[in-house]
């Protein structure tokens, strides 16, 4: 099921990192936030996956706003952040 | 004389390259041609892009909808290029462009990345404080304009359409181009008509 602009979603509060070698497109800053889905960019093999040249399930991937402030504890209300992310870091808000 | 020894990097990608080419990976000159590809793009492919943007509204769409076929439609090379997002500036929205996790950066369209797109210190003020960076640049937004950092994390490239400038309403294609800089297009700053 393809989430639909507008969908508040949170950012899996998830650190593979500290399990072993791996190839995250999620940055640090995102994981266990609260963004909105701006919109559906796509679907594209997973690339935690393709860096490992491992086969590469192909999974949706969104364009997700995050707040300026309270994302970062400075910035100016209504500014955001537009980042891409792939759908399994992506749970209902 | 025997000549100096290779470099071991130059040694390792010859192996590299050739153990590709072994799997049937890589053809013959294939690396050679995309460096020329790359070589070949600079940001007057952007500026062009943008300025024909500006005066065709049909373009502008095109450009909007889909970044890749707008950038074909001007003769760019798109073959093996991740798709091309572009991202409209409006009348109180603004757009900043950085990669945090590393230095995506739309090189179809406009060459190599400068240096400082690829510092530990704009990676992380960009989105921590996108009106502090922009500040140092000299750039001064309208009173009232959001300001929206898109981090460049996955698959898309990313690349700014500023607003045409109100002054330059009515000048011709190149002269528009003129005014649309590198440092525009990512949108650490906005076009200046001169």
């Amino acid at each position: 099921m393809t989430l639909s602009p507008g969908t508040e979603v949170r950012v899996r509060d998830d650190w593979p990192e500290r399990r072993g070698p791996c190839h995250i497109r999620t940055p640090h800053y995102v994981r266990g936030r609260m963004g909105m889905v701006a919109r559906h960019l796509g679907n594209f093999p997973n690339p935690e996956d393709l860096a490992f040249g491992r086969p590469a399930p192909v999974r949706a991937l969104y364009h997700v706003a995050f707040a300026q402030p309270p994302l970062f504890a400075e910035g100016t209300a209504g500014d955001d952040i537009l980042i891409e992310l792939f759908e399994h870091w992506l749970e209902p808000a | 004389m025997s000549p100096p020894p290779r470099p071991a990097m130059v040694d390792l990608l010859a192996r590299f390259e050739a153990a590709l080419a072994a799997r049937g990976l890589l053809e013959p000159g294939e690396v050679e041609a995309r460096i020329a590809i790359t070589d070949r793009a600079s940001p007057a492919i952007g500026a062009a892009m943008v300025a024909r943007a500006w005066t065709d509204a049909g373009y502008r769409a095109l450009l909007l909808a889909d970044g890749r076929a707008a950038a074909e439609d001007m003769g760019v090379t798109m073959v093996g290029s991740p798709p091309l997002g572009v991202l409209a500036d409006a009348p109180g929205l603004h757009h900043l462009v950085v990669c945090t996790l590393c230095s995506c950066y739309p090189r179809a369209v406009l060459g190599y990345p400068p240096h400082w797109y690829k510092t530990a210190a704009y990676r992380a003020r960009a989105v921590r404080d996108p009106r502090g960076v922009l500040a140092e640049w000299g750039t001064v937004l309208p009173e009232g304009t959001r300001v929206r950092v898109v981090d460049s994390t996955a698959d898309y490239r990313w690349m700014v359409l500023p607003e045409q400038p109100p002054e330059t309403l009515g000048w011709g294609a190149e002269r528009l181009a003129g005014i649309v800089t590198r440092d525009v297009l990512v949108g650490v700053a906005l076009p200046v008509p001169v």
